[in-house]
C-alpha cells in the first residue's frame, strides 16, 4: 500500500500542484522554454483562478480561449448597454435622452416640479416625452446601475442636474469622477458611497463642482486611509457637507499601559501640556 | 543465534508496526540519497525543469523577424502592437532585447508618469489621448486570462501651466489647437486662477491654461509591466543583453539626381549576454531602435552619422542623454488635495504625492548648466539655486520645506526640436526608430507603439499620421518643435 502512494507522490508537485499554474499562452514561447515569471500577484502561492473552469483553462488552449471570449463578451455587452443614446438626444433633446438611459438601467430621474419616475413608468414617460422636453432635468438616481465612464456621457452635459446618486455602481470608477467637471456650475448634490472603484485620487478633482453642498463618501472599500482623505475633502470644498467617514477610522485607541507611558513621558517633559508633546 | 537474530530484525521491522508506514517512507534515508533520488526524478519527470537541450536556454533565438532594441516602455509597446496587429497569430517573431532586467537606469521608471494634452505639435496631442484612451481600458488592452487585472494608479487632477506676458499669445495659439485636436483645455485669467487655486501667488502671471480632463498622472510601473506581461503572453521572446554590433551589407545606389548613395540593410544583431563574453549573432529583418537616451549610440552602430557633412549620410541622430532630477519634500503646509501639476514660468514643476503633504518636482536646467550624464548622482544645490526660489515664489506655502529624498533619470533629448523620431530611416531602411521623446516618451508609448507597428506592417500610419516625426527633417532642417517641454 505504502510504497505505491509514495512513487506517485514522487512526481507529484512539478506537474500537478506546484507554484503558481500559468495560463497556457504565456508559456508558449517557441521553445525557448517557460518565460521567466513576472509576477505582480503579491502572494504567488496562492492559485489565482478558482473553479473548474479556471484549472481546466490552465491546461487546454481551447478552454483558454473559450474564457477570454467570455471576458470579451461581458466587456462588449456593458459598452453596448453605456452606449450615447444618439437617436433620443438628437430628437428629443439631452434631458430626455439622459432620463431614458437611466430608466432602460433600472434608476430614477425626476424633472422640474414632477414626482419621481421609476423604471416601470418608462413607457408611459416615453409616449409622453414631449411633455418633459422643455422640463429641465433635476435630480438622477442611477445607484446600483451598471454606468460606466462611456455611460456618463449620457448625463454630464444636462445644464440644470442638482442631484445625481450614484451608490453601489460597480463601474463608477476616478477616470467617471474627473468627467464630472461640465457639471462644475449646476450640481448640489453628489452620493458616491458603497462605489468599490472610486479611491481618494478620483476624489481629488471633485473641486471642480464649486456649487457642491452635500457629498456622500461613505463605504468607500478603495479609499486607502479614510479619515485623512475626508479631512483633506472638506479642505476642499469648503461650501460642502462631506458625510460618510469616521475621523477616527483606521486610528487606533491607545491601551491603558500605553497611554500611562506616554502621561509619564508628557509629564517628564517640564512645561508641556499634559497628553501633547511639544514639536 | 543467527534464527534470534532474523526473529528480532522481522518483529521489529514488520510485526511489531503492523501494516502502517513509516513517517520516513519505504526506505531509510539517512545519507540523503532518497531525497536526492526524488528530487531528480521530479525534474526528469514530464512537465519538468529538464529539457534535451538547455545547454543555450539564455541566449535569445538565432531568428526572429523584428528585433527590438531596448525594453523600456517603448520597446514593449512596439512587441505589444506588433503581436496585435498582425494579420495571422504567431506569425512574426518578435525579439525585444533588454540590457538592464532591473531598469536601475530606465527612464521609464525613474520618470513621475504624467500624461497631458497640452503640447504645441497636434500629433502630440493625438498621442496623449490615444495614450489616455489606452489607459482607461487597459484591462482589456493588456488583459492575460488567469492573471490579476492592473491597477494603473491613475490621478486625474490635470495640468495647470502659467504664461507670462510674452508667452500668453502663444499659450492662446496652442490651447486653440488642442481644443481643435479634442483635448479638454481651458483658460484661466489670473483672477480666475486666485479664485480657483487661492494658494498660488499670481504675480507675473498673465495667462494659464488648465486641463479638466484626461490629464494626470499614472504608475509607469504598472504599464511597463502590463505590456511586458501581454506581450510576453503573445509569444514576443526577449533577452538581457546588449546590442554591441549591427552586421550589415551595403548596396551602392544612384539617385534620380545622379547623386550616389550607400543603401544599407542590417542583417545580423549580436546580441552580447549581460556578465559574460559570449554573445549571440541574431539574424533579422527589421531592427527597432527604441533604445532610448542611447539610442544614439545604436544608430552609429549602423552607421547612421558616418559620413560627409551635410549629406544625409551624415546626418547624425540627434538623441542623446541628458540627466533631470527629481526631488520630494515634505510641506504640510502646501496645496491641498485639489493640486494639480503645476508648471511655473520659470519651468519649474511640481506634483502632489499621496495624501500626507509630499510633494514631488524638478526643473529642465539651462543648455550652459546641463549636468554630466555619466552617473545618475543628484546635485542637491540645485535644488536650493534653481529650484526652490521659483517654488517659494509661486506658492509662498513652499518657504518653508523640508527635502526629503530626490532621485535623477534620463531624458532622450532629441537636441534637434525636442520631438520623437517615428519610422525608418531613409539609408537604412530596416531600422525603424522610436525614439527622441524628450521626456514625453511614457505617456505616448501606446501611441507611438501602434504608429511604428502599423508603418512597418502596412508602409503607412492609419491611426496617427505620424509623418512629420520622420528621420528626413534632420537632413532638411525642418523643425517640428515642441515648446512645452517640462
Amino acid at each position: 500500500m505504502a510504497a505505491p502512494k509514495a512513487l506517485l507522490r514522487a512526481g507529484h508537485p512539478t506537474w500537478w500542484g506546484g507554484g503558481t499554474l500559468r495560463t497556457l499562452s504565456s508559456q508558449s514561447n517557441f521553445g525557448q522554454g517557460l518565460n521567466p515569471s513576472y509576477d505582480l500577484d503579491p502572494n504567488p502561492g496562492r492559485n489565482p483562478q478558482q473553479g473548474l473552469m479556471g484549472s481546466m483553462a490552465s491546461r487546454f488552449y481551447d478552454l483558454e480561449q473559450f474564457r477570454e471570449w467570455i471576458s470579451r463578451f461581458w466587456s462588449w455587452n456593458l459598452y453596448r448597454k453605456n452606449k450615447v443614446f444618439s437617436y433620443t438626444l438628437k430628437h428629443y433633446g439631452p434631458s430626455v435622452a439622459a432620463a431614458h438611459f437611466v430608466l432602460t438601467h433600472g434608476g430614477a430621474v425626476r424633472f422640474q416640479d414632477q414626482e419621481w419616475l421609476f423604471p416601470q413608468d418608462k413607457n408611459q414617460f416615453l409616449w409622453n416625452n414631449h411633455h418633459f422636453q422643455k422640463l429641465p432635468l433635476e435630480e438622477v438616481d442611477a445607484s446600483g446601475c451598471v454606468i460606466n465612464y462611456y455611460g456618463l456621457e449620457n448625463l454630464v452635459f444636462l445644464p440644470s442636474l442638482r442631484s445625481l446618486r450614484l451608490c453601489g455602481c460597480p463601474y463608477v470608477d476616478d477616470w467617471c469622477l474627473g468627467r464630472l467637471h461640465s457639471l462644475g456650475s449646476s450640481l448640489q448634490e453628489l452620493s458616491l458611497a458603497g462605489c468599490p472603484k472610486v479611491t481618494e485620487r478620483g476624489l481629488a478633482c471633485l473641486h471642480h463642482l464649486r456649487s457642491l453642498r452635500r457629498l456622500d463618501i461613505s463605504n468607500l472599500p478603495a479609499v486607502s486611509d479614510k479619515g485623512l482623505t475626508q479631512i483633506l475633502v472638506e479642505e476642499m470644498l469648503p461650501n460642502c457637507e462631506v458625510v460618510g467617514i469616521d475621523y477616527a477610522d483606521r486610528l487606533k485607541l491607545l491601551s491603558e499601559d500605553q497611554r500611562r507611558v506616554e502621561e509619564k513621558a508628557a509629564a517628564a517633559v517640564p512645561g508641556a501640556p499634559g497628553g501633547l508633546m511639544p514639536t | 543465534m543467527l534464527r534470534l537474530a532474523l526473529q528480532l530484525r522481522v518483529s521489529r521491522g514488520l510485526l511489531s508496526r503492523g501494516l502502517r508506514t513509516r513517517s520516513r517512507g519505504p526506505i531509510d534515508d539517512k545519507d540523503g540519497k532518497w531525497t536526492e533520488f526524488k528530487r531528480k526524478l521530479q525534474v526528469f519527470w514530464p512537465g519538468g525543469s529538464w529539457e534535451a537541450f538547455s545547454g543555450t536556454i539564455h541566449l535569445p533565438p538565432e531568428h526572429a523577424d523584428v528585433v527590438i532594441v531596448g525594453g523600456g516602455v517603448i520597446g514593449w509597446s512596439v512587441a505589444y502592437w506588433l503581436k496585435r496587429l498582425e494579420a495571422r497569430n504567431n506569425t512574426i517573431r518578435v525579439l525585444v532585447v533588454e540590457r538592464d532586467p532591473t531598469y536601475s537606469r530606465a527612464s521609464t521608471v525613474l520618470s513621475i508618469g504624467g500624461i497631458r494634452q497640452q503640447f504645441s505639435v497636434p500629433q502630440s496631442v493625438q498621442l496623449s489621448l490615444f495614450s489616455i484612451e489606452f489607459l482607461r481600458n487597459i484591462n482589456e488592452y493588456l488583459a492575460v486570462a488567469g492573471e490579476p487585472p492592473l491597477d494603473i494608479q491613475f490621478c486625474p487632477s490635470g495640468y495647470l501651466m502659467l504664461a507670462s506676458e510674452e508667452n500668453a499669445s502663444e499659450m492662446e495659439r496652442n490651447v486653440k489647437m488642442q481644443r481643435q485636436t479634442g483635448a479638454k483645455v481651458c483658460l484661466l485669467s489670473p483672477e480666475q486662477l486666485k479664485n480657483k487655486f487661492p494658494w498660488i501667488n499670481t504675480e507675473d502671471v498673465a495667462l494659464a491654461s488648465y486641463g479638466l480632463e484626461n490629464e494626470g498622472w499614472f504608475d509607469p510601473w504598472c504599464l511597463l509591466q502590463g505590456l511586458r506581461r501581454k506581450a510576453l503572453s503573445m509569444g514576443v521572446c526577449h533577452s538581457h543583453g546588449e546590442v554591441i554590433e549591427l552586421v550589415s551589407s551595403v548596396r551602392p545606389m544612384v539617385t534620380s539626381r545622379g547623386e550616389q548613395v550607400n543603401i544599407k540593410r542590417i542583417n545580423e544583431v549580436h546580441v552580447k549576454m549581460n556578465s559574460s563574453l559570449e554573445y549571440q549573432p541574431v539574424g533579422c529583418a527589421v531592427v527597432i531602435n527604441a533604445a532610448g537616451a542611447w539610442s544614439g549610440k545604436l544608430a552609429e552602430l549602423a552607421g547612421i552619422g558616418i559620413g560627409p557633412p551635410g549629406t544625409l549620410q551624415g546626418t547624425r541622430l540627434p538623441v542623446e542623454p541628458r540627466k533631470r532630477y527629481v526631488y520630494v519634500w515634505h510641506c504640510p503646509q502646501g496645496p491641498g488635495l485639489e493640486a494639480p501639476l503645476v508648471t511655473d514660468i520659470s519651468g519649474v514643476y511640481f506634483r502632489r504625492e499621496g495624501l500626507g503633504g509630499y510633494y514631488l518636482g524638478g526643473c529642465s536646467p539651462t543648455e550652459e548648466d546641463e549636468p554630466e550624464t555619466e552617473d545618475l548622482e543628484v546635485d542637491h544645490d540645485f535644488f536650493q539655486e534653481k529650484l526652490w526660489p521659483h517654488l517659494a515664489h509661486r506658492v509662498p506655502a513652499f518657504n518653508s520645506l523640508k527635502v526629503q529624498s530626490a532621485w535623477a533619470g534620463y531624458y532622450d533629448y532629441n537636441t534637434f526640436d525636442q520631438n520623437g523620431i517615428v519610422g525608418p530611416h531613409p539609408l537604412v531602411p530596416n531600422m525603424y526608430f522610436a525614439t527622441g521623446f524628450s521626456g514625453h516618451g511614457l505617456q505616448h508609448a501606446p501611441g507611438v507603439g501602434r504608429a511604428v507597428a502599423e508603418i512597418l506592417l502596412n508602409g503607412e500610419f492609419s491611426t496617427i499620421d505620424l509623418n512629420v516625426f520622420s528621420f528626413s527633417r534632420f537632413y532638411q532642417v525642418e523643425k517640428v518643435q515642441e515648446n512645452i517641454i517640462i
